[in-house]
């Protein structure tokens, strides 16, 4: 690495690729949060405001941010902490407590967690005291003791709220809403879920408790405005080091770039109507990311057309690929036996005659495979659950007569025909035919 | 602290006229013709017989008790004076929540004929005021005018339950009316100056009596007082039921006729919920008492040489009287005039008012001196008449702790004594900073100039001094329940006080407002205050906890700050805290902020409406249970958010505020909620924790419990439990059921046993026979609230904060009561439609009334599901999944469908949209997402293209919000 010269800001391009590489890193892996959640104005002065009210007025709230995946819950909620934060007032007056569903999966732990969180006084370094019965009442008194005007407000961030609900008795949420609804320590209960069902979910006392309130992130972004979005999320901030390299990198994302490849934006396109969030664009613009290099400093579009394939493929077609001739035969003969009796499910007996007629009529190139060698391929397959046992005992049954399905659509199977490399003829020709 | 007011107390004399007649053999009890009455210091005689209406004294000067007499007897001694009476109820005695009964607005000169079974109608003699007009008035006929304040009318009955018309007849065996005999304020020339100690005992009893010197330094001032009293009468009369005045008229009620029926104690009368009560339950050791007291003053030279001198004693009798009076005033300084009483007894008077003293000013003195000095205590005029009123506030600790201070030798003395050093200290704690300070009016006061009373209150000092340190301090207002004992009587030489001492003192005074104690009989008081002194610990302990609340109605300051020491907790346990916030939590600055907190569900409403049958219902029964000292169950029901445990916790603080001031005997709350535990035994260890405060563990627990509630125990007071969410503790076994029903059965458990569910059948769905057996029958639903209803607690709720529109109130309240009829709904909406109407405006200080648009918009926001929108919002292969599921569904005429079946639909439909059709992997992502968000219901995924699909919205919803995004 050559020396930079301050002056000119200029740096060279290895290192200006790689910090392009963090920055935009950091961007799609969200482990940092952006300036300002883009399209949820609304939502985040309702969340500011709601929480705001519990950090200065010790007012208690429940609220429930519901949206499904990707759509930017999380980061809604980090925005506004770090907002709320900031203020000066509230900085050392709230305590935040992250719980989620997937990690906390029962009370017991969840308990614990919070305890910890708390650092109440039954918590020694990072371990806590005292039985589950013992943490909850312990928790609930400790709450209890607090009133609205001096105590601290604690903020309950419940992350897969819906997974709570699943807790024996929702105790938890029946004692943090109880809570958030008497005059006891000012706290607010703040649920992210991507379940819009999730209030009958919860139990009877425990909904009368909930206020009820839902933020809703739904995004009715217009293509337009996604195509905003992927110039916006690809562009380099302003405090770019070298101003050289931020011009040539920014214009390279600039609309005419865009819209003088109409493939791309038919790609582009494609991924706006299959999932509008940003999680999937982040991928597809990470995959473009990756192609970047020193010898290549900028996207191309190009970049972009495949990473979009490699995103888009199907990975069971994928994995069609990578079989063997004689796995792919007994596939084909699975589909025949679908065909025939329209979706029953079938055993390897059946596939294997089938198998058999195919070899004994057409078969030029596939050598006579002994039955242990055909089972042995019938049990790959279905360790690639490429085919699934219908059965719940397996045990019962022996090998071969254990009824299957085929977990493959037609469309996968002739495609995967279509690209297999030195596909003998006859079973491109056996795969196609109507009838076995 | 304790300070006495004093007051001017006539004495008076009862004796027995007519020939005694044996009444009961057995009893050896003798009937009298009559009572006379005479005022000690006057020649007239008022003479009593039965059959005519009297007034008896109670707390309350303005209104004291009306009874008609029946009958009187006494023991053979002819000292024990006992009357019958049939008893009138004032409305300001009827319990505040029966008021509403009545269905009009009382007459003020109204009383209601007492049917009930609560009241003891054995009346001390001693404790009659005097006579009083009553007149039937027929239940149609208009009230008369009411001119004559002196006539109280009866039209109705009152049976603790409802008001009836009453019956003529029950009127009539009397004369309606007797006129009223001509009062004996006269000052009898024989007034012994040595007053033998049964005089001065039982018969403190006796009335106010004109003092001479007290008059002729009042004498002064009486033309103010009196034109005073003359323009807040006017006042005076709209003065709200709710007065405290008023609340204590009837707690002395209860004080007296508890009183009367000492051996009875459990025998009372259900009274207002609000009041203070007195204690004094006991006599059995006044007697005792006495005599030691008496001892004690004849030891005391300075003192008793003082009670030679009759116009001091009987001002001291004003003296001690007076702490009891001051109990029942109102904290807040309300003034009020015992209006009703000084014209009745006007007319008494005044064929025989003093010549050299005017007349009202007589009146005042005579009958009313305690409302007369409390008024210059208020209002710290410093007048003469404040000085002449005033020495009986000087009476306060130095007095009493003297007296206590005397080692005595039975044991209740040295508790009384005990008690009496640990008020001081109390004092002193709370008001070092104070100059105020009780501890330096003992310094102060002309009393301590006589040697021995110096001596005593220096001794007191000493030991207050070591007290400070090391003794833990009860501090609550039942403090003032202590009473003077008889010394005070006999101390008189403190008429010489200082103006600005008295203030300060009577600012003192005036931060404590506690003293419940007025019992017709002085040895009631005194063994009121040893028995308060006694229990007073306990029942610290029991009661604390809802302390603060009843605090409200006292001012006293003071009292509190030592109850705020924490005590030390043992280091090994950690105490649950949140840890406090550096910034104080910000007050409410406009109206929609104002009105939000108020709205909030946590804010507890002085009182709640909507829910007053069900509170009367659950107050009765507990409140039976607690007086009877037996045990029960009761199940109430409802669904979320009706106020059930709301209104228990409502009962319980009435009930906790009962206790307190002794109308019922202290109990013990504990409140369990089968939500806040983690397992079902785990409520034996939180009641046995609750009870105790020992950890154990379940076993243990259950098995400590059943002992507690199966032994007979000294001194059990009745518990209280509360269960909430009872469908919680449900095992297998249903033994913790079983035993929190079994319980309350058992005869020495004195448990109490309230629980709540949300179902009304619960007993017959979840229980087995034998615990739903023992559960019983008393059973209580709430129901939803009705739109009114939750209209009607909205705008308590709001109690006049302007912020809302009629019609908005309306639409939320119908809204909900149509959906659930839960409150916290309604009160949830109303608080987001604030925050609509804030937003709504550009500068949240002029944000006006929350309008319709409001809260249409929080109710659709609350309301709406949010299925079509996120439908709207899908992208699109999302949505043509979904018309994929639909068509598919179509298809096979099910509502299910799997996977792969959907897909070939979804397929065929992105050619008819002319889009590129998506890969298995994308359809099943797709999918996903939609199951994720639950606008599908899939199998689980692992069954990949098998999974069945299922819609979970209708299918017309998905076709009207695709519609909706087509066009």
């Amino acid at each position: 690495m050559s020396k930079r010269k301050v002056k000119e800001t200029h740096m060279p391009v290895g290192e200006c690729i790689s910090q392009v590489q963090m920055i935009l890193r950091e961007r799609f892996c969200h482990q940092r949060l952006p300036e300002k959640p883009v399209g949820m104005e609304s939502q985040h002065k309702h969340l500011l405001e709601l929480l705001r009210r519990t950090a200065v007025h010790g007012e208690s709230n429940s609220v429930l941010i519901v949206g499904p995946r990707g759509s930017g819950k999380t980061m809604l909620l980090n925005c506004v902490l770090r907002e709320l934060l900031e203020v000066k007032d509230v900085n050392k007056n709230v305590l935040p407590v992250h719980l989620n569903g997937l990690l906390q999966t029962d009370d017991r732990i969840a308990l614990k967690e919070i305890t910890r969180q708390l650092n109440l006084e039954n918590v020694v370094g990072d371990k806590v005291f005292g039985s589950f019965a013992e943490n909850l009442a312990f928790l609930l008194e400790a709450l209890k003791k607090g009133d609205r005007s001096s105590s601290r407000p604690v903020l309950f961030i419940l992350d897969e709220f819906d997974l709570f609900a699943h807790h024996k008795n929702q105790t938890l949420l029946y004692n943090l809403l109880d809570v958030s609804q008497s005059a006891q320590a000012p706290v607010a209960v703040i649920g992210l879920t991507c379940r819009l069902d999730v209030l009958e979910l919860l139990e009877k006392r425990v909904k009368s408790r909930f206020s009820h309130r839902q933020i809703h992130l739904l995004s009715s972004l217009s293509f337009i405005q996604y195509l905003d979005n992927v110039r916006s999320q690809l562009s380099l901030p302003q405090d770019f080091p070298d101003t050289n390299f931020y011009d040539e990198w920014n214009d390279g994302i600039k609309v005419r770039h865009f819209s003088s490849y109409p493939q791309l934006v038919d790609v582009l396109q494609r991924h706006y109507n299959s999932s509008k969030d940003f999680r999937s664009l982040h991928l597809l613009l990470m995959l473009a990311l990756s192609r970047v290099s020193a010898s290549k400093p900028a996207i191309k579009p190009t970049d972009l057309l495949e990473a979009s394939r490699v995103c888009m493929v199907d990975s069971k077609a994928n994995i069609l690929h990578g079989l063997s001739i004689l796995e792919l035969c007994l596939i084909i003969a699975m589909k025949h036996l679908n065909d025939i009796y329209e979706g029953e499910p079938f055993n390897f007996q059946m596939v294997h005659n089938e198998f058999k007629k195919f070899l004994q009529r057409k078969s030029h190139s596939i050598h006579n495979f002994d039955k242990p060698v055909v089972i042995k391929a019938f049990e790959h397959l279905q360790q690639l659950e490429l085919i699934k046992s219908m059965d719940s005992s397996t045990a019962k049954i022996q090998k071969e007569y254990q009824l299957m399905k085929l977990l493959l659509d037609h469309s996968q199977i002739m495609e995967a025909l279509q690209k297999y490399p030195q596909c003998p003829t006859d079973v491109k020709q056996w795969a196609m035919s109507a009838f076995g | 602290m304790v300070r006495y007011f004093t007051r001017l107390r006539m004495r008076r004399i009862y004796k027995w006229g007519g020939r005694p007649y044996i009444f009961d053999r057995k009893l050896k009890s003798y009937g009298f013709e009559y009572l006379n009455m005479s005022v000690e210091g006057q020649e007239a005689v008022t003479t009593v017989t039965p059959g005519q209406y009297i007034l008896i004294e109670g707390n309350d000067d303005e209104y004291p008790f009306v009874a008609k007499l029946l009958k009187f007897f006494g023991d053979e001694s002819h000292k024990q004076k006992k009357a019958l009476v049939q008893w009138f109820l004032r409305l300001s005695e009827v319990p505040q929540n029966k008021k509403l009964l009545l269905g009009r607005s009382p007459h003020p000169q109204e009383i209601f004929y007492y049917l009930g079974r609560a009241c003891d109608n054995e009346i001390n003699a001693e404790s009659i005021l005097g006579t009083v007009d009553v007149q039937h008035v027929p239940e149609d006929t208009p009230f008369p005018e009411p001119g004559t304040k002196d006539t109280l009318y009866v039209k109705l009955s009152w049976d603790t339950k409802a008001f009836n018309v009453l019956d003529p007849v029950l009127m009539q065996d009397t004369p309606a009316s007797t006129p009223p005999k001509p009062a004996l304020p006269l000052f009898p020339p024989c007034a012994s100056p040595t007053a033998t100690p049964v005089s001065r005992g039982p018969v403190r009893r006796a009335l106010p009596t004109p003092d001479p010197t007290v008059m002729r330094r009042a004498g002064s001032v009486s033309d103010t007082r009196a034109t005073m009293s003359a323009g807040k009468r006017s006042t005076l009369e709209a003065e709200s039921i709710h007065s405290a005045s008023k609340l204590s008229a009837s707690k002395i009620l209860s004080a007296k006729r508890r009183g009367s029926a000492a051996d009875t104690p459990g025998v009372r009368k259900k009274l207002q919920l609000s009041i203070g009560a007195s204690p004094g339950k006991k006599m059995t050791r006044a007697d005792v008492l006495c005599e030691l007291l008496d001892e004690e003053m004849e030891s005391e030279k300075v003192i008793s040489l003082k009670l030679s001198s009759s116009v001091s004693h009987s001002l001291q009798h004003g003296c001690s009287l007076s702490p009891m009076r001051s109990g029942c005033k109102t904290p807040n300084g309300q003034r009020r005039f015992p209006w009703k009483l000084s014209s009745i007894s006007l007319d008494r008077l005044s064929p025989t008012a003093l010549g050299e003293q005017d007349l009202s000013s007589d009146l005042l003195l005579a009958v009313i001196p305690l409302a007369l000095e409390d008024e210059v205590f208020e209002a710290g005029l410093p007048t003469d008449a404040g000085s002449a009123n005033t020495p009986k506030k000087r009476q306060a600790t130095p007095r009493r702790n003297y007296v206590r201070e005397q080692k005595a030798t039975t044991p209740s003395r040295r508790k009384e004594s005990a008690m009496a050093i640990r008020k001081p200290a109390l004092g002193v704690l709370a008001e070092e900073d104070s100059e105020d300070s009780p501890m330096q009016p003992i310094a102060l006061t002309p009393r301590s100039k006589r040697k021995s009373a110096q001596l005593v209150s220096l001794r007191i000092r000493k030991q207050l001094n070591l007290l400070d340190n090391t003794q833990e301090l009860i501090s609550d207002g039942d403090d003032d329940c202590f009473v003077p004992s008889k010394k005070d009587l006999q101390s008189s030489s403190d008429e010489e006080k200082t103006d600005s001492e008295e203030e300060t003192r009577g600012r003192n005074c005036k931060t404590s407002v506690r003293t419940p104690c007025k019992t017709p009989s002085k040895k009631k008081d005194l063994q009121s205050s040893t028995d308060e002194g006694k229990t007073e610990s306990e029942e610290e302990t029991v009661v604390r906890k809802t302390r603060g609340r009843n605090c409200k109605t006292s001012v006293r300051t003071p009292h509190k700050k030592p109850s705020k020491k924490v005590t030390p907790s043992t280091p090994r346990h950690a105490t649950p805290s949140i840890p406090s916030r550096t910034v104080p939590a910000r007050q409410p600055g406009n109206i929609l902020e104002e009105a939000r907190a108020r709205l909030h569900v946590s804010s507890v409403p002085e009182s709640l409406p909507c829910r007053e049958q069900e509170f009367q219902d659950i107050y009765n029964f507990v409140e039976s249970k607690v007086m009877d000292g037996t045990g029960g169950c009761m199940y109430i029901s409802g669904v979320p958010g009706t106020g059930k445990t709301a209104t228990i916790h409502e009962v319980i603080r009435c009930l906790q505020h009962a206790s307190d001031m002794d109308e019922i005997p202290t109990f013990r709350f504990i409140e369990i909620n089968g939500m806040k535990m983690t397992d079902p035994h785990q409520a034996y260890v939180q009641i046995l924790q609750k009870l105790t405060d020992q950890k154990v563990t379940a076993d243990h627990a259950a098995a400590l419990l059943e002992k507690r509630f199966s032994n007979p125990a000294p001194k059990k007071e009745t518990t209280v439990l509360l269960v909430d969410e009872l469908d919680l503790l449900w095992t297998r076994k249903q033994n913790v059921m079983y035993n929190l029903f079994d319980w309350p059965t058992r005869r020495h458990a004195r448990l109490v046993v309230l629980t709540i569910a949300n179902t009304m059948d619960l007993p017959e769905r979840i229980m087995i026979n034998r615990v739903a057996s023992r559960l019983g029958l008393t059973r209580m639903s709430f129901q939803p609230y009705s739109f009114k209803q939750l209209q009607q607690i909205i705008t308590s709720r709001l109690n006049k904060v302007k912020a809302f529109e009629e019609d908005a109130l309306q639409l939320v309240s119908r809204k909900v009561a149509a959906l659930s009829g839960d409150a916290r709904r309604c009160l949830d909406i109303c608080r987001r439609a604030t925050e609509i109407c804030e937003h709504s405006t550009s500068h949240p200080s002029s944000a006006g009334l929350v309008r319709m648009n409001h809260v249409m918009e929080a109710l659709d926001e609350m309301f709406s599901s949010s299925y079509i929108t996120a439908i709207r919002c899908a992208s699109l292969q999302e949505q043509l999944f979904l018309r994929a599921v639909i068509a598919e569904f179509r298809r096979l005429g099910l509502e299910e469908a799997t996977f792969q079946q959907v897909f070939v639909q979804h397929r065929a439909l992105s050619r008819v949209e002319g889009l590129q059709p998506i890969s298995v992997s994308e359809g099943l992502a797709v999918c996903q997402r939609l199951g994720a968000c639950r606008l599908l219901l899939l199998e689980a995924s692992r069954l990949d293209m098998l999974q069945r699909v299922r819609l979970n919205v209708s299918q017309d919803d998905v076709l009207y919000a695709l519609k909706a995004v087509r066009d």
